[in-house]
């Protein structure tokens, strides 16, 4: 029996060996989908494992912690105090470090922990088990624990001591596996030398525990709690993978589209190989042993290169992604992958799904192929004519379903629902649209061959209608996510240059530090105005929200972006009784003009009215506007977060670099406007490199499908146009004709796709970007990008049907006439 | 037509009784078969004549086992095909009987030499000798490597002797095995196919509607409206 | 003293490892290894009080160790044991061990509440420098986190004396308040303080006052009994107590029903020669030391606890004093499943003489 089917595969196989061409298609789309998927695959479980590396560090899970009301240090007093109060906590010390002599200045999250009180679990659990380990950790020089990814990213050694820019040195390091990208972790005395606060912690870690009801701290320890801080990463990041994770599966569907299109014509062409199988006693159930069996070896071949191609795709795409990451979010992920078992898994399981999606509709047709040679062609037209009625009754039916999304959706996800029925509805429609424009065209009296063109194109339809679709969807795509980016851009940098009215940017070391400048500011002539800031995180309603404090100055009136407002909002803004808020916060907490919002303050709760709303594009947290006087009032010992400096233009690089000189402080801590909205750009210009990419990969994808569709057409596309040839048209025409068939059919595709692209740039601006991210751009249009992408896909259809094009010029008569003889 | 001695029954490789079988068209049924009864003694051969639409390339269809009967029986060396399921069918289809078509349909991605081994390394029965043989006898010695397009219609109607032999089953099945040829690659596959149905000791039913080479047959038999209208001895 | 009370801290233990796997690779929980850089034990040196009741940082490892047999009132007997370890990762002077985080002292607590249907204990890891653990000793305190052992200035009328003392501490599904008095002067074991280990000079300081009055409370599962009875303080340090060849020790401090007070233990070698040794104390305070051939300590029946098999009935002898006891315990499973694991638990002898007291057995 297993010879017997061995023989029947190696039969069945052997079509693929006729017809390599045929076998390299399938397993392009196989490889493409698998790769495209897979890719954003280990781009987002990078990401996610770098979060939840980060989340579990210490006691598994989401961490509920201790801090001074407005997040910054305090007194390891108070650790104390609640120590002997019984309460099982943990000290920890958190801030950056600058390596000296870096050229990618890139800064590193230093955290000191003390192991003894540490609680039990997490990362570091079998190092501080280990009692030369912790020895060595707790006892002077300590060591620098680092996870080996960061350790390889920034080109360190084991027991090396870096210097850092202040001159300091790290202790020893040491590898620890499990420790989040981009972390230092140090013990809590290193820790309070290397970032110079003595005597001082961040924050306190709860055993779960007993941090589970959140007792009521004693009165002498001025702390208040904060749940799940770390988890906020992997949620505020969500709406980026989602997005990512959305364009991987469109890239999947699309290859899977090349998929079906080979697995399809591969059947057609073995029909007859399979009935005389049949009629050579072999068994329905053996055959479609035997097909499934060749499904799965091609799934396996093509999802392994898959596989191995998208993880050389997300290894190119991981250091832009992880920079945008790091820039909109403060996220570290590592920017170094490992091929992991567990992708190669799901890798393949996809491209067999996929396979058994895209080929089992042929396998199926196997199925109920009689084993009499007797297929009638009109019977088979038929059913591709009912099968466009139900593609086209389905097609309805997903556009309504996106109608409904549209008025009831209220999620992100609701929002990538609507993408998907939408395009794909508009998908499943364009064959109709298509036989119906042809329709119309062929009722104008026209000579022969203008009417055959158009009727023969009607046939065309049906054969090439899947990859007319990859197309159509490729192609929308493209003009959709290709407006809402170029949208973005235009109203970012335009709301960059109002938002950045300053000339220099200074955030000073500590409060001392910020008089010093301040004084040292107000002596030199060419500064017109000093705009400090107090910012601090709080928690609005459970979300992290930064509070920003303002003084008075016309400045702010003149030039703050403001969305929507009450007439004259800064005057009560300055008097400490409202506040602006940010779009996305009044999105997240449906705030409208006149709301009444109360912050909870170390003096008691701060009632504010909402004056107004301004867009705060790329920061994933909400921000509240208020008076400076008002939150240094309730935050009294919050220092100075950062000045703004107004001086005349020509004098801000020197007043930089005099600033930098005479306080000792890094770039970091002084830009000046120009390099400011560089840097921002340079994060936009990331966080779309990865869409741009995957974009462009689609549409080539499409470009693919298209080609094999030709190329299965290609021979019967000889008998048809056999009967031409003989009634005196030259292969010339013929193969002109054909270029023209696929071209018109390929114009009327793209001129459906520059609408849909419009309404799916619509969907996401209005619907998607405003759940993901709570901002709503104004609307732009770009009619030259289209021109260019119908070009472009033009372009790309051309080149597909140049080859099949030329194989009919290329036929000699010998061939035409057996495509006679073969038809009688 | 049943006054047959005991012995002679027992040579019957193929006995077909009371053949029905209807069709479903357009036009409501067709009898295509309308009690049909043969029989085929081991060794002999067999012409099976009619018009288009006679029925006789359904009978050769059912006997095959591609099809089945309404009603009425068909026995091929003592076997009963009423009653067999697709799988069992499919064993009789490889073991028991081989049928020549008249489009050839050979396998197209594979050589001529594995084509002619086709059936019966599904069989499993594959004779080395035997095939090289047939090859040899055939002249398709010099063509082995080729692929089905690369040969002319009698050389492919030769292939898909070749390969019906090739299983030795007790009886060929051919349908119009000539009807895509010329008169004298007509001729000359009929001379090879009759010799080698001998040789290996099979019997034939061909069904054909050329008296010419009907007439080179043990017996004819015509079908005209799916009854039996006559026969020549 | 109680060498017993060596249960260090060795951080293996401290920090939870499987007690089954505890590596004894030198003496029980490494107190048998090198003491590099940090002060021996020598002969003659004089104690020197208050100071001596607080830490030593140049010595390795040291600790302040109270056991209290009790009754309530409705006559049940209690034990509670009250331990505070400081081990000292390096050599380290007052000041340095003082100095915030760089303090190389680790603070280890035990604390445990037996009576004979139960026995629950707890423990507390803690880095010193901070405040997070230390002992003062004017007034004297010895303290980690909310556990404390000690008196505040208007209660301490003698500074030369440990008394009066609270003793407190609090674990999962129990707690104790106990109040401590005494007017007895300390006793000094061995040579004026100077305990000999080994036969081949392992020693430590080892003081106590084993003659607290006690009454206070208990808290069994949230229910609170009042109770009162007699309780033993010892004082350690050193910086090798062990030989590298002991494995473990059996220790016992024994009120006896006529005053005396009897301090006997045990130091087991891998080859069977054990070390002996002893303290039997008058009702007045006056101290003998006990000669090792003096000392039998035998043991009766075995129990099996935490998967290891203990002795929990021994026969203890000393010739002379005509003392011969059977010492039985109250709660045979008053195992404390402590990073470092041992038994420790009340006992109560009846034979020659009648009492209560205490045992420890460690190495098992």
């Amino acid at each position: 029996m297993i010879r017997h089917c061995a023989w029947v595969l190696h039969t069945l196989l052997s079509h693929w060996r006729r017809h390599p061409l045929q076998a390299a298609c399938l397993l392009v789309g196989l490889w493409l989908a698998t790769a495209l998927w897979t890719g954003v695959q280990a781009l987002n479980s990078q990401a996610r494992n770098s979060y939840d590396r980060a989340a579990e560090l210490f006691a598994g899970g989401a961490q509920t912690v201790l801090l001074a009301p407005g997040g910054q240090a305090f007194a390891q007093d108070h650790f104390v105090t609640l120590r002997r109060a019984g309460w099982p906590v943990s000290p920890m010390l958190r801030g950056t470090v600058e390596l000296a002599g870096a050229a990618d200045t890139r800064r590193l999250q230093l955290t000191g922990i003390e192991p003894l009180t540490l609680p039990a679990g997490g990362a570091v659990e079998a190092e501080v088990q280990d009692q030369t380990s912790l020895q060595a950790f707790m006892l002077s020089p300590g060591l620098t624990w680092i996870a080996a990814d960061t350790l390889a990213e920034f080109g360190l050694e084991v027991g090396a001591t870096p210097t850092l820019v202040d001159g300091k040195q790290l202790p020893p390091l040491h590898v620890v596996p499990g420790l989040p990208p981009g972390m230092l972790l140090v013990d809590i005395s290193q820790a309070q030398r290397l970032l110079d606060q003595p005597g001082m912690l961040s924050q306190l870690l709860v055993e779960p525990a007993f941090a589970a009801d959140l007792p009521p701290l004693p009165d002498n320890v001025p702390l208040v709690w904060q749940e799940g801080g770390e988890a906020d990463l992997a949620r505020l990041t969500d709406s980026f993978h989602l997005n990512l994770t959305a364009l991987g599966l469109l890239a999947f569907v699309v290859g899977l589209f090349i998929v079906h299109a080979a697995a399809g014509l591969a059947m057609e062409q073995r029909r007859g190989l399979l009935q005389t199988l049949r009629a050579c006693g072999v068994s329905l159930k053996t055959l479609l042993a035997v097909l499934l069996l060749e499904l799965l070896v091609l799934a396996l071949l093509g999802g392994s290169l898959g596989v191995l191609s998208g993880f050389a795709l997300a290894a190119l795409l991981m250091g832009d992604i992880a920079a945008s990451l790091r820039g909109l979010y403060g996220a570290q992920v590592a920017g170094q992958l490992a091929l992991d078992a567990s992708w190669w898994l799901t890798g393949l399981g996809m491209s067999l799904l996929g396979t058994l999606i895209a080929g089992g509709s042929s396998v199926l047709a196997a199925m109920r192929l009689p084993v009499l040679a007797w297929a009638r062609p009109q019977a088979w037209r038929e059913a591709q004519s009912r099968a466009i009625r139900l593609q086209s009754l389905l097609g309805v039916t997903l556009l309504a379903l996106a109608g409904a999304l549209v008025v009831w959706g209220d999620s992100l996800l609701s929002g990538f629902a609507l993408l998907a029925s939408l395009l794909l509805g508009a998908a499943l429609l364009l064959p109709l649209c298509l036989q119906t424009v042809l329709r119309l065209a062929q009722r104008r009296p026209a000579g022969p061959i203008r009417q055959w063109f158009w009727a023969d194109s009607q046939q065309q339809v049906s054969g090439l209608g899947i990859a007319l679709m990859a197309l159509l969807l490729a192609l929308s795509a493209n003009i959709g996510v290709g407006s809402m980016t170029e949208g973005f851009r235009q109203t970012f940098i335009g709301w960059l240059d109002q938002r950045l009215s300053a000339d220099i940017y200074v955030r000073p070391q500590d409060a001392a530090q910020a008089e010093a400048i301040n004084h040292w500011l107000a002596q030199r002539p060419e500064v017109s105005a000093q705009l400090p800031t107090w910012e601090l995180e709080i928690r609005v309603e459970g979300g992290p929200t930064q509070l920003s404090g303002v003084i008075d100055h016309p400045l702010y009136a003149q030039t703050w972006p403001l969305l929507e407002a009450i007439s004259d909002p800064w005057p009560p803004l300055s008097a400490g009784e409202g506040a602006l808020v940010s779009e996305q916060l009044a999105f997240r907490l449906k705030l409208s003009l006149g709301d009444m919002l109360t912050l909870d303050t170390p003096a008691g709760p701060w009632p504010l009215k909402i004056l107004g709303r301004y867009a705060d594009y790329g920061n994933p947290k909400g921000q509240l506007l208020v008076s400076a006087a008002g939150l240094q009032q309730r935050w009294p010992d919050q220092p100075v977060s950062g000045i703004g400096i107004l001086a005349s233009q020509q004098n801000a690089p020197q007043l930089a670099s005099a600033l930098r000189n005479v306080f000792g402080l890094g770039d970091s801590r002084v830009i000046d406007q120009a390099a400011l909205k560089a840097y921002s750009q340079t994060i936009f210009e990331q966080t779309f490199a990865a869409t741009a990419a995957l974009n462009t990969l689609t549409l080539a994808v499409a470009a693919v499908a298209l080609f094999t569709s030709l190329l299965g057409l290609a021979d019967s596309r000889l008998s048809q146009l056999a009967p031409l040839w003989a009634m005196g048209l030259r292969p010339a025409q013929l193969a002109a004709l054909s270029l023209a068939q696929m071209l018109m059919l390929a114009a009327f595709t793209c001129l459906l796709a520059i609408p849909l692209g419009l309404v799916l740039a619509w969907c996401l601006v209005e619907v998607v970007n405003v759940q993901a991210f709570g901002w709503r751009l104004p609307w732009h249009w770009f009619p030259r990008q289209w021109l260019t992408l119908v070009l472009l896909a033009l372009l790309a259809v051309l080149l597909a049907s140049i080859g099949p094009a030329w194989r009919i010029l290329r036929t000699g008569p010998t061939r035409l006439l057996r495509s006679f003889a073969h038809d009688a | 037509m049943r006054g047959f001695t005991q012995a002679q029954e027992a040579l019957k490789v193929l006995d077909v009784e009371n053949l029905k079988k209807t069709y479903g068209g357009p036009q409501g049924q067709l009898a295509v078969l309308d009690g049909v009864s043969l029989w085929l003694e081991a060794g002999h051969s067999l012409a099976l004549m009619g018009e288009s639409g006679s029925g006789k390339s359904t009978l050769l269809h059912l006997v095959a086992g591609l099809d089945q009967a309404d009603s009425g029986d068909i026995q091929v060396g003592g076997q009963s095909l009423a009653g067999l399921d697709e799988a069992a069918r499919a064993t009789f289809r490889r073991s028991q009987v081989a049928v020549i078509f008249q489009q050839f349909n050979l396998i197209p991605s594979l050589r001529v030499v594995d084509n002619l081994a086709f059936q019966a390394r599904l069989a499993g029965r594959l004779d080395e000798a035997w095939l090289s043989q047939l090859a040899q006898q055939l002249g398709l010695s010099e063509l082995l490597q080729r692929y089905p397009e690369q040969l002319s219609g009698g050389q492919q109607q030769r292939v898909a002797v070749g390969r019906a032999l090739a299983v030795r089953p007790p009886l060929i099945l051919a349908d119009e095995p000539t009807g895509n040829l010329d008169e004298n690659s007509a001729d000359e596959v009929m001379t090879l196919l009759l010799d080698l149905v001998q040789q290996a000791g099979a019997s034939l039913l061909m069904v054909t509607h050329s008296a010419r080479l009907a007439a080179r047959l043990d017996r004819q038999m015509v079908l005209k409206a799916g009854r039996v209208h006559g026969s020549e001895w | 003293m109680m060498l017993r009370r060596l249960v260090t801290l060795s951080f293996t233990l401290l920090l939870g490892c499987d007690s089954t796997e505890a590596p004894v690779p030198a003496g029980f929980a490494g107190l048998g290894s090198e003491a590099q850089g940090f002060s021996t034990v020598t002969r003659g040196q004089p104690l020197v009080f208050p100071d001596d009741f607080g830490a030593h940082p140049d010595y390795r490892i040291e600790w302040w160790y109270v056991t209290a047999n009790l009754t309530d009132e409705s006559g049940e007997q209690w034990g509670a044991q009250w331990t505070l370890f400081r081990q000292a990762m390096a050599p380290q002077n007052s000041s340095e061990a003082e100095a915030g985080w760089q303090s190389a002292q680790v603070w280890l607590g035990h604390a445990a509440l037996t009576r004979a249907e139960g026995h629950q204990h707890a423990d507390r890891l803690a880095r010193g420098g901070i405040g997070q653990a230390g002992v003062h000793t004017q007034p004297f305190r010895a303290w980690i986190d909310d556990w404390s052992l000690g008196s505040d200035a208007a209660q301490q009328r003698r500074p030369l004396q440990l008394s009066p003392l609270q003793v407190s501490a609090t674990g999962k599904g129990f707690r104790y308040d106990l109040r401590l008095r005494s007017d007895a002067p300390l006793v000094l074991h061995g040579d004026r303080g100077f305990s000999q280990k080994s036969t081949r000079g392992q020693a430590s300081w080892y003081y106590s006052q084993p003659f607290f009055q006690v009454d206070g409370q208990v808290q069994w599962q949230g229910e609170t009994r009042r109770v009162s009875g007699k309780a033993w303080l010892d004082r350690e340090w050193s910086s090798q107590p062990l030989a590298a060849d002991q494995q473990g020790w059996d220790w016992f401090s024994l009120h006896l029903q006529d005053g005396s007070k009897l301090m006997l233990f045990r130091l087991r070698s891998n080859d069977n020669s054990h070390f002996y040794s002893g303290t039997w104390i008058t009702p007045a305070g006056v101290a003998e030391p006990l000669d090792a051939s003096a000392i039998r300590m035998t043991p009766l029946a075995q129990s099996k606890v935490a998967g290891r098999t203990l002795p929990t009935q021994w026969r203890l002898q000393i010739a002379h004093k005509n003392f011969d006891v059977t010492a039985q315990a109250l709660n045979p499973n008053a195992w404390m499943g402590t990073g470092i694991p041992y038994w420790e638990g009340p006992v109560n002898i009846a034979g020659s003489h009648t009492g209560v007291g205490y045992l420890e057995m460690t190495g098992y």
